[in-house]
């Protein structure tokens, strides 16, 4: 990799500093298996807390979105990295003001409103 | 590391608004992260109409009924499989080896498309059993989540023939590595997609 393409910094994807080598991807398919496993086993057992099953696989499954992230997107904390950063901070943003947004206005549409019989009683007695 | 380099990847020597336009590679690059970014971005947008619909199944089967785990696994498995290849041929790709890039490519698309026709089997077993996307809102919302990662999942096998034929035709010409390269991202991508999928829409179903 030439220093003048670190100069401007480097396109998400390509590594500068371990170049070229099979061994992240292999190390990252170490990680998403033990991820990936544990999360199909925890939906299943009886071992672990059942309410707490939920938080679990969410966790489980940022985790191995991140290790997607580091090892096969090879996204890191570089400096020659800051504009993917900073684009992948705000893309985590808008995700999570959609997702979470979006969730939480219907649970309270959902909670404020009439039952659909007695919203048809009301329109009867019109 | 020498001392110049040493000092431009520090950013020390040349002033940011002196270094000129960045290397094609970077702005193309860059400009496909930004695309994918946004790509995920519907993504959520779907999630977000799955989360909210997925108990609204109008006396239809629940997710429970229909899932099965197994299944679920396996297309998982050859999601993560095609996806190391594909890092694989990428490598391949960046030292120039024509004949191991043919090779990890054609593993990546022959994962890829045992996904799709796992996949394809579990909706038209779903369909047959009168369990479409006109069922319920839940199913609606299920069909639109994960059918347009299927359309992606297709769209990038499109994009991974054409890229092959234009190795073949005009081998590694730096355009040439550079669409690889954003075809390996766009890949990754929809990998990481497909992790919020099982997790929310397959284990979320049994929870």
């Amino acid at each position: 990799m030439s220093t003048d393409i670190e100069a401007q910094g480097v396109a998400p994807g390509v590594n500068v500093h371990t170049h070229g080598t099979r061994r992240s991807y292999l190390i990252g398919l170490g990680y998403a298996v033990v991820l990936t496993l544990a999360s199909f086993w925890a939906s299943s057992t009886d071992l672990i807390y059942s309410p707490g099953v939920p938080i679990l696989l969410g966790v489980l499954a940022i985790a191995q979105m991140g290790v997607h992230l580091v090892f096969f997107l090879h996204i890191s904390s570089a400096p020659d990295q800051t504009n993917n950063i900073l684009a992948l901070a705000f893309g985590i943003f808008v995700v999570g003001l959609l997702v979470f947004g979006s969730m939480i206005i219907m649970a309270n549409l959902n909670h404020n409103m009439m039952p659909t019989d007695r919203l048809m009683q009301l329109q009867m007695q019109r | 590391m020498s001392a110049t380099e040493q000092a431009l990847v520090s950013g020390d020597a040349v002033p940011l608004s002196l270094r000129g336009p960045a290397p094609t590679r970077v702005v193309a690059g860059y400009g496909f992260w930004l695309f994918l970014l946004s790509d995920i971005i519907i993504f959520a947008a779907l999630f977000a109409a799955y989360a909210v619909l997925s108990g609204e199944t109008a006396g239809g089967p629940t997710a429970a009924d229909l899932f099965d785990k197994k299944h679920v696994l396996i297309e998982t498995a050859c999601l993560l499989a095609s996806s190391v290849t594909c890092g694989f041929g990428s490598l391949a790709v960046q030292s120039g080896d024509k004949s191991s890039t043919y090779f990890w490519m054609a593993i990546t698309f022959i994962f890829g498309v045992t996904f799709l026709s796992l996949e394809v089997s579990e909706f038209s077993h779903m369909l047959s059993i009168g369990a479409g996307p006109s069922r319920s809102a839940f199913l609606s919302a299920f069909f639109t989540l994960v059918g347009t990662h299927g359309l992606h999942v297709t769209l990038g096998l499109c994009w991974l023939i054409v890229m092959l034929l234009q190795v073949a035709t005009l081998g590694f010409q730096p355009m040439v590595s550079r669409r690889f390269f954003c075809f390996g991202l766009f890949w990754h991508a929809l990998d990481i997609v497909w992790i919020g999928v099982f997790t929310i829409v397959y284990l979320g179903a049994h929870l």
